[in-house]
């Protein structure tokens, strides 16, 4: 069990609000080696960014066990959890504080958690993803779509993280910018060994990611698939053949007259 | 001069003084470009140097005046250009000291109600559950009275005095702020860039410190701004009454109660005063319409 990075078995998170009860993943599993890129995938609604959140502990849990590197995840987790385990938003418009430098956006995290050489590390996290130091005091108002992704994606990396887990980090973009995004990530995995979680409804992004992906559907897990898999349109599964199909875009028979 | 101006207006700040001065010197041009608003700083500002320079600027003393040569003079006679009351006091220096007065009430009212105000709306907000029920609960109880009343009930039970009238103004000025910072950080506290602090490991107080707070900030100004006029009517109105500064400060209020026995045919020993509240209301009034069109967060973009 102990060569696995992340370990999920049998999660359950149930939202309640008075007598309403949304029960948003019900009994996922999935295991995800280190240095490994996982992908989930399913519609919108189906509980893919509920897992990411409950991972972290933004999203409350009901069942099930998370394991980190063959240890138990104390809930409610501890600071030091998120020196393993950071988090890169779908929305860079609203994953930045509007008030905030990036100075600030990058150096609470290491005031927080007590780093030293703080100056060094701010400009060494702007120098990896490819901003440079004359970014370092500007407000996020000043910065394109791509740029905060990058400062996000800085603030999550600035922590020295093992995992990073991606909420569609890059379907906010437009498609120039997506592949500069997908191409860091993928850059910074290869360089640092980085375990990644990525949530994301775009086959494509995820086919060029991830080496193995789980399918969700109304808070199930449906299948687990390869790339190759993926690549080929191997599907055990109605709702899996279903989805490839729809990526691969409508055509005109597709549509019932 | 250019220079300065390039330097503040830079795209790519060098320093973190750079970087927030450049932020302030925007938010400046914005506000200058605001004739009104510019007019109710100009009115403000000179409030602020009559009181700062009060002793300097005032033609006679505002406590004491002589009985038997000075006593109700009209408006522009020499030397006593707005008149004298009947205790014979020069009325414009009695409102050049007063400006102290009433600033000194404006001031510590904000002082005092803002942070209160702050503290409990953003946490109501943030904790949400029974820590929100408990505050807001409370902040509709004191909400409930009317400001004036309870004001004048405090006054009544701690004495009179400026410093009480100070006192039971804040106690009453507090929930709207409350509850604009409640509303502010309800928008706020599920937003991803707290999320994103949270996955920091940052504790709730610091959350709420460095990143709800500088958020509401901007509305809770533009809010006690506006709501200084009525501070002061209030703080005149409690002086009018009798509970305010007491004899013989030369408080707004307490000047139109002393000249209204004999409004008819001494008319400027109220009249004076009136004025004066009317125009550092105006000042106010003006002041925060200006600062909610640059600071109000929902006004930009």
């Amino acid at each position: 069990m102990n060569d696995h990075m992340l370990s999920v078995q049998n999660l359950e998170v149930t939202f309640v609000s008075g007598l309403d009860q949304v029960h948003a993943v019900r009994g996922v599993s999935f295991d995800v080696k280190p240095g490994e890129s996982y992908g989930i995938v399913g519609e919108s609604g189906s509980g893919k960014s509920t897992v990411l959140r409950a991972i972290c502990g933004l999203a409350p849990t009901s069942g099930g066990t998370l394991r980190l590197n063959g240890a138990g995840i104390a809930s409610p987790r501890r600071p030091e959890f998120y020196r393993q385990v950071q988090m890169v938003f779908q929305d860079p418009y609203a994953s930045l504080h509007p008030r905030h430098t990036i100075d600030s956006v990058l150096s609470e995290p290491l005031a927080i958690q007590g780093f030293d050489r703080r100056d060094e590390r701010i400009a060494q996290a702007l120098e990896d993803v490819g901003l440079g130091v004359g970014f370092r005091f500007r407000y996020p108002h000043q910065l394109s779509g791509g740029q905060r992704q990058r400062v996000a994606v800085a603030r999550a990396l600035i922590l020295e993280p093992q995992v990073i887990l991606l909420d569609e980090p890059t379907s906010a973009l437009d498609a120039s910018i997506q592949a500069e995004v997908l191409n860091l990530l993928e850059r910074l995995r290869a360089e640092r060994g980085l375990t990644y979680v990525m949530v994301s409804h775009d086959l494509a992004v995820i086919s060029h990611m991830c080496e193995r992906l789980l399918v969700m559907e109304h808070g199930l897990a449906v299948e687990e698939l390869t790339r190759e898999d993926l690549r080929a349109r191997r599907s055990k599964t109605d709702y899996t053949a279903k989805l490839l199909r729809a990526s691969a875009g409508y055509t005109k028979e597709d549509i019932p007259a | 001069m250019s220079t300065t101006r390039a330097w503040l207006l830079s795209d790519a700040p060098l320093s973190r003084r750079q970087a927030k001065l450049g932020q302030a010197y925007r938010t400046w041009l914005g506000f200058r470009s605001n004739g009104l608003a510019m007019f109710g700083l100009l009115i403000v500002v000179v409030l602020v140097l009559l009181a700062l320079f009060a002793p300097w600027l005032a033609p006679h003393d505002p406590l004491t005046g002589d009985l038997n040569t000075t006593r109700l003079l009209p408006p522009l006679t020499e030397g006593y250009w707005l008149g004298t009351d009947d205790q014979g006091r020069d009325i414009l220096s009695r409102l050049i000291y007063g400006s102290r007065i009433t600033l000194a009430v404006v001031a510590l009212v904000a002082i005092l109600a803002t942070p209160l105000g702050l503290l409990i709306g953003t946490s109501a907000g943030y904790f949400g559950g029974w820590v929100d029920t408990v505050l807001m609960r409370f902040t509709d109880i004191v909400l409930a009275f009317p400001k004036l009343i309870l004001a004048l009930a405090f006054v009544a039970a701690l004495g009179p005095g400026i410093e009480n009238a100070i006192i039971a103004i804040a106690i009453t000025a507090w929930p709207p702020y409350a509850r604009l910072a409640r509303a502010e950080t309800l928008t706020i506290r599920n937003s991803d860039f707290i999320a994103a602090t949270k996955l920091q490991g940052a504790s709730s107080a610091r959350i709420i410190w460095k990143h709800v707070v500088p958020l509401c900030m901007s509305s809770i100004i533009v809010r006690v701004t506006l709501d200084m006029a009525g501070i002061i009517l209030t703080a005149a109105g409690l002086g009018f009454l009798g509970l305010g500064a007491q004899p013989p400060q030369p408080e707004w209020g307490a000047m139109i109660a002393g000249g209204r026995n004999f409004l008819i045919d001494y008319w400027w020993v109220a009249t004076m005063p009136g004025i004066a509240i009317f125009v550092v209301s105006l000042g106010f009034n003006l002041l925060g319409d200006g600062l909610r069109d640059v600071l109000d967060p929902k006004g930009q973009k």
